[in-house]
């Protein structure tokens, strides 16, 4: 069984903006794993443990990823935590991608190399754009399901089947559907396991592939910037809301007064 | 135009019962589509063989574009009770009327379900010419596969040039679904929309956290997709004389081209409680409180303010209050009449989730506090000594 866990690396901090293209400077800022993503894998590692203990079925965790030659390091804390391989979509080709152009390559990528998979997992959304839109873009090109804002998943393989119980916005949902699905995961046990020696070294030895996307497809328009159907028009800094009365008193009584003229005045408490 | 691969086509008919609009059936074992096709691309989405395609230009020519027109809104209902369109389905339409004012175009509505074609003119008198209309038993509870085809069936038939949808939990499953099928661009969680001088949508979204706003435009694909924030733009009022259309669209489903089955739902929000979203007064907590057992003080005071607690994202980290409370980028975007944060410094993740708030108070020990940038009245002093002396004062007040 194949199961292949799509992730990004994010800033870790504030980012700075190319102001003529509109996309992100990355050179120079710390980056980590997303992580929603991080979630996503927890949930892959523990399905392949279950599998392969209780059914003795080989499970192989792939992590894929599209980004600058610095992303092979949120590919490798992947592959110390338990995954088995990597792919690295890597080239300038892909660059300033939006989210359709990003999927596209994604889904590219997974038809190429790894089309006998059987889950897709993602995280929610990334911290860094906040759109939530690549999982369920990256679903529909592959063809498959989905279930967004999971957050605890049951394998039923002799069904071929995936039940998952998913986040609504009173509560929770049991989803349940066929395989292969695509999982977008929101939360999880939140154990952020911490690598032994022996498998930080062992991660050294898997591998990462690299993959060029002229390796993907004779069409390389379609990735990238040139593939991107959205445009940033300009950046512009947030319009300021200004501050009105501020009370430095040392008496909290008199505090209070002005506070109830101000709720008076507003129309939130009655006038006396 | 549909293409179906005659040699790669088995007959299993999964197009045939996943086709919403009855619009390909299985001749002599192979597919063969009707005149009636929108090409909402439902078949080729499920047909494993890899059988169909429809060819989708990445740039249309201004002659395509120019054939694109109007503006239509998804009416998302609430999942409970009674028939309801949700909050950000009205926001929406007085948002859509102005844009199609300036566009001088019609503002349309597509509404889904079972038995809800009575909010047709609420749908109306809030703003929309026309009211898309399909309903079938499977449209009752809201399916990936189900809502996609349906609405990407609409679209490509009307040939909308702007098509929003609230970006609310089921949005954001639905939403890029609908743009990967068209492989048209999408901006999520806008805050601004508008027209410019070239009849584009602008569409302007905070990034990075609400640092810098980015102004997004999708210059050669249509429809324009986006999804809006509940509660950043207001609500309109109603005119019930308005007169509008309704265009009730036959839709034919069949279980088996809906790929997800919901086994169980289970609700946890008790519905007597006011979501923070929907509240006019907010008193909202931060770690300035200091212990889970001073949130009882934040209560009381939202009893006597008529109010209902929220907290910020610091508070659900601690595990005090769950996260359906939490204010700020990765909880709600909320907009009430009154916000009052009490020992919130104002992270700026908290700024853009309270700051379209009609008025808003801070109390804060901090005279920094970004918080108090954007109050329009702050008491720097200790939230813990001054809430029980306002909760005294209002409850005098009362008396007399």
């Amino acid at each position: 069984m194949k199961i292949i866990v799509c992730i990004k690396q994010v800033p870790a901090g504030e980012v700075k903006i190319n102001p003529e293209t509109g996309t992100l400077i990355r050179e120079g800022v710390e980056s980590i794993l997303n992580p929603f993503c991080e979630y996503a894998l927890d949930e892959a590692i523990r399905i392949k443990k279950e599998q392969e203990e209780e059914r003795g079925e080989k499970v192989e965790i792939i992590v894929l990823t599209m980004g600058p030659p610095q992303a092979r390091s949120a590919l490798l804390r992947c592959l110390e935590l338990g995954s088995d391989r990597a792919i690295l979509l890597c080239d300038r080709k892909f660059a300033g991608a939006d989210t359709l152009a990003t999927s596209l390559a994604l889904s590219e990528a997974i038809q190429k190399f790894e089309v006998d998979f059987t889950l897709v997992f993602t995280g929610k959304q990334a911290i860094d754009g906040d759109t939530a839109q690549v999982g369920p873009e990256l679903a529909e090109h592959l063809g498959i399901s989905q279930i967004t804002y999971a957050i605890s998943t049951t394998l039923i393989p002799e069904r071929k089947r995936i039940q998952v119980k998913r986040e609504t916005e009173n509560g929770y949902e049991i989803v349940e559907c066929k395989l292969p699905a695509l999982i977008s995961v929101s939360g999880g046990s939140n154990i952020r396991k911490i690598p032994s020696f022996k498998e930080i070294i062992n991660a050294r030895k898997k591998r990462i592939r690299t993959v060029t996307a002229d390796e993907l497809s004779k069409d390389t328009e379609k990735f990238g910037l040139s593939g991107s159907p959205t445009q940033v028009a300009k950046v512009f800094p947030p319009k300021g809301r200004t501050g009105g009365q501020k009370i430095e008193s040392d008496d909290p009584e008199k505090a209070v007064d002005r506070l109830i003229e101000f709720l008076q005045e507003n129309g939130f408490v009655e006038k006396e | 135009m549909l293409q179906i691969d005659l040699e790669a086509c088995n007959g299993c008919k999964l197009c045939e019962k996943t086709c919403p609009f009855a619009a390909i059936i299985v001749e002599n074992k192979k597919a063969k589509v009707l005149e009636n096709c929108t090409l909402c691309g439902a078949c080729v989405n499920i047909c494993s063989q890899y059988a169909l395609n429809i060819e989708r230009p990445a740039i249309l020519s201004d002659e395509e574009l120019a054939k694109y027109s109007g503006v239509c809104i998804f009416a998302e209902c609430e999942t409970q009770n009674e028939p309801q369109v949700k909050p950000v389905v009205l926001q929406l339409l007085e948002k859509g009327r102005m844009l199609a004012d300036k566009l001088k175009e019609n503002l349309s509505v597509i509404l889904l379900g079972a038995k809800n074609s009575q909010l047709t003119q609420t749908l109306i008198s809030h703003g929309a010419d026309k009211v898309y209309l399909c309903q079938h038993s499977l449209l009752e509870k809201y399916s990936t596969d189900g809502f996609t085809n349906v609405i990407t069936g609409v679209i490509m038939q009307e040939k909308f040039s702007i098509v929003l949808f609230g970006a609310t939990p089921t949005g954001r499953d639905l939403t890029p679904r609908i743009a990967a099928r068209l492989k048209v661009g999408l901006t999520a969680d806008c805050t601004g929309l508008d027209i410019n001088e070239d009849r584009q949508l602008v569409q302007t979204r905070p990034a990075f956290g609400g640092n810098i706003m980015a102004s997004i435009l999708s210059p050669f694909t249509r429809p324009q997709l986006a999804t809006v924030r509940p509660n950043v733009f207001p609500q309109g009022i109603p005119n019930p004389e308005r007169k509008g259309t309704i265009k009730e669209i036959p839709v034919k489903l069949n279980p088996k081209g809906i790929r997800t089955k919901i086994i169980e739902t289970i609700i946890t929000q008790k519905e007597e409680t006011i979501p923070i979203e929907e509240a006019d007064i907010l008193i909202s907590a931060g770690r300035g409180i200091q212990t889970k057992e001073n949130l009882e003080l934040i209560k009381e005071l939202a009893e006597e303010l008529n109010g209902t607690m929220s907290c910020s994202r610091s508070i659900v980290d601690l595990g005090w209050l769950p996260h359906s409370f939490q204010v700020g980028q990765s909880g709600k975007t909320v907009s009430p009449k009154l916000y009052i944060a009490l020992g919130i410094s104002g992270a700026i993740q908290h700024l853009v989730g309270m700051s379209s708030s009609d008025a808003i108070i801070a109390i804060n020990k901090d005279p920094d506090a970004p918080i108090f940038k954007i109050a329009d009245f702050g008491i720097v002093g200790d939230a813990l000594e001054i809430i029980p002396i306002l909760i005294k004062r209002l409850r005098e007040s009362k008396k007399n």
